[in-house]
């Protein structure tokens, strides 16, 4: 439990003030980053000739996408003001909304054209973003089913089966993404995209280096 | 036969450059192209997606601003093809690609050429792309769906090598 918790935590060392303020910006910014591309996609010329099914079905694969950005920041405890033990309740919670976003992503582009969203499903898809995002849905899929197991397997061996899977979630969704020619503008879409990318890999580094530190060589790994 | 044979190699040069999607694409409408010349154009996936039948001949799809153009060709001598149905349907400013106003069909002139204005065509499902067909009998079906290079192009062709059915 201990172990989990111990996040170097950068802003310890801040005075009251300096720490809020420095909260304030945090949380900002990862607003602006999620909410700018999901706001300037509603300037979409595009949008005029879409109905509102397909529009919504496009808005939830933007959610998803700003979710991937929270995902890695939740667990690693780097929002200020929630603890790292609500960080990852609240990890596990966006987890469940992501596959729920995922899910009217794909719904509503069913709805949209059966015969282009079965050709994506089936991997036969003509445009070359599709297999990504498939990949990426079944990733999701696979943690979110896997992660009822987690207590079982053990901190160790559950993260040794979640980080391939978080790697192929975040460069599926990413590539997806920025190869599709949609309604998002597409320089608030690659600054999501790469912040996306940064956060992962920074949190996946974090904690590579934080369990070398932790653990000795030969020494006996635990769960929680 | 000079062209075929100038095809080949420039087919086998690519190949050898690295398999880019690019080549995967050409790869197949080349691949044939030995002894018998012209080889048919295969169809593309995801050509036959939201098709209609008996779309009727138009002079003009909606009221136009984009051009569709393109040949249909016979396999083996690559003789022109006049008279020849082609579909054309798109998402556009104007309607869904399922919709029955965004689909029209067109003939070949005597040089096998074919031509139909139509609305611009906008992205659908991540790609501006349209669907073009010939599926009137004489010849094996073929679905093309050609992807614009640009959101903003005006035009989209499509070519067709049709082998007897």
């Amino acid at each position: 439990m201990r172990r989990i918790s111990s996040f170097s935590r950068p802003d310890a060392l801040l005075t009251g003030e300096g720490r809020s303020a420095r909260a304030a910006l945090i949380w900002g910014l990862l607003v602006a980053v999620i909410v700018i591309p999901i706001a300037a996609s509603f300037t979409s010329p595009f949008l005029e000739w879409r109905g509102p099914v397909y529009i919504g079905a496009g808005l939830a694969g933007m959610v998803a996408l700003g979710l991937l950005l929270v995902q890695p920041l939740l667990i690693a405890g780097y929002l200020p003001g929630l603890s790292s033990y609500r960080g990852r309740r609240v990890h596990h919670w966006i987890g469940g909304a992501l596959v729920a976003a995922v899910l009217v992503h794909v719904a509503g582009l069913w709805v949209t054209s059966p015969p282009d969203m079965i050709d994506a499903l089936l991997y036969q898809s003509p445009t070359p973003f599709s297999p990504w995002g498939v990949t990426a849905m079944w990733a999701i899929v696979a943690v979110a089913v896997l992660a009822g197991f987690r207590r079982r397997m053990g901190l160790r061996t559950w993260r040794i089966v979640h980080m391939p899977l978080a790697v192929v979630i975040v460069v599926g969704s990413v590539v997806h993404a920025m190869l599709v020619e949609g309604t998002m503008e597409i320089m608030s879409k690659a600054a999501l995209c790469a912040v996306v990318v940064v956060a992962a890999i920074k949190v996946m580094v974090d904690l590579w280096v934080r369990q070398k530190k932790t653990r000795p060589m030969g020494s006996s790994p635990d769960g929680f | 036969m000079t062209q075929i044979s100038s095809k080949v190699l420039n087919r086998r040069s690519l190949l050898a450059a690295g398999g880019s999607v690019l080549v995967a694409g050409a790869s197949g409408l080349l691949l044939p192209a030995q002894a018998q010349g012209l080889a048919p154009t295969p169809s593309m996936s995801g050509g036959t997606n939201n098709y209609r039948k008996g779309v009727p001949v138009v002079n003009r799809i909606g009221k136009g601003g984009f051009w569709m153009t393109g040949t249909v060709r016979r396999a083996g001598d690559g003789a022109p093809l006049a008279g020849q149905r082609i579909l054309i349907w798109a998402h556009t400013v104007e309607g869904r690609e399922e919709d029955e106003r965004s689909h029209g069909a067109t003939l070949t002139d005597k040089n096998g050429a074919f031509r139909l204005e139509m609305p611009q065509i906008i992205p659908i499902f991540g790609q501006p792309h349209g669907h073009v067909a010939y599926e009137s009998g004489g010849f094996k079906a073929v679905f093309l769906r050609p992807v614009m290079r640009s959101a903003k192009d005006t035009s989209l062709e499509a070519h067709f090598v049709l082998q007897p059915a």
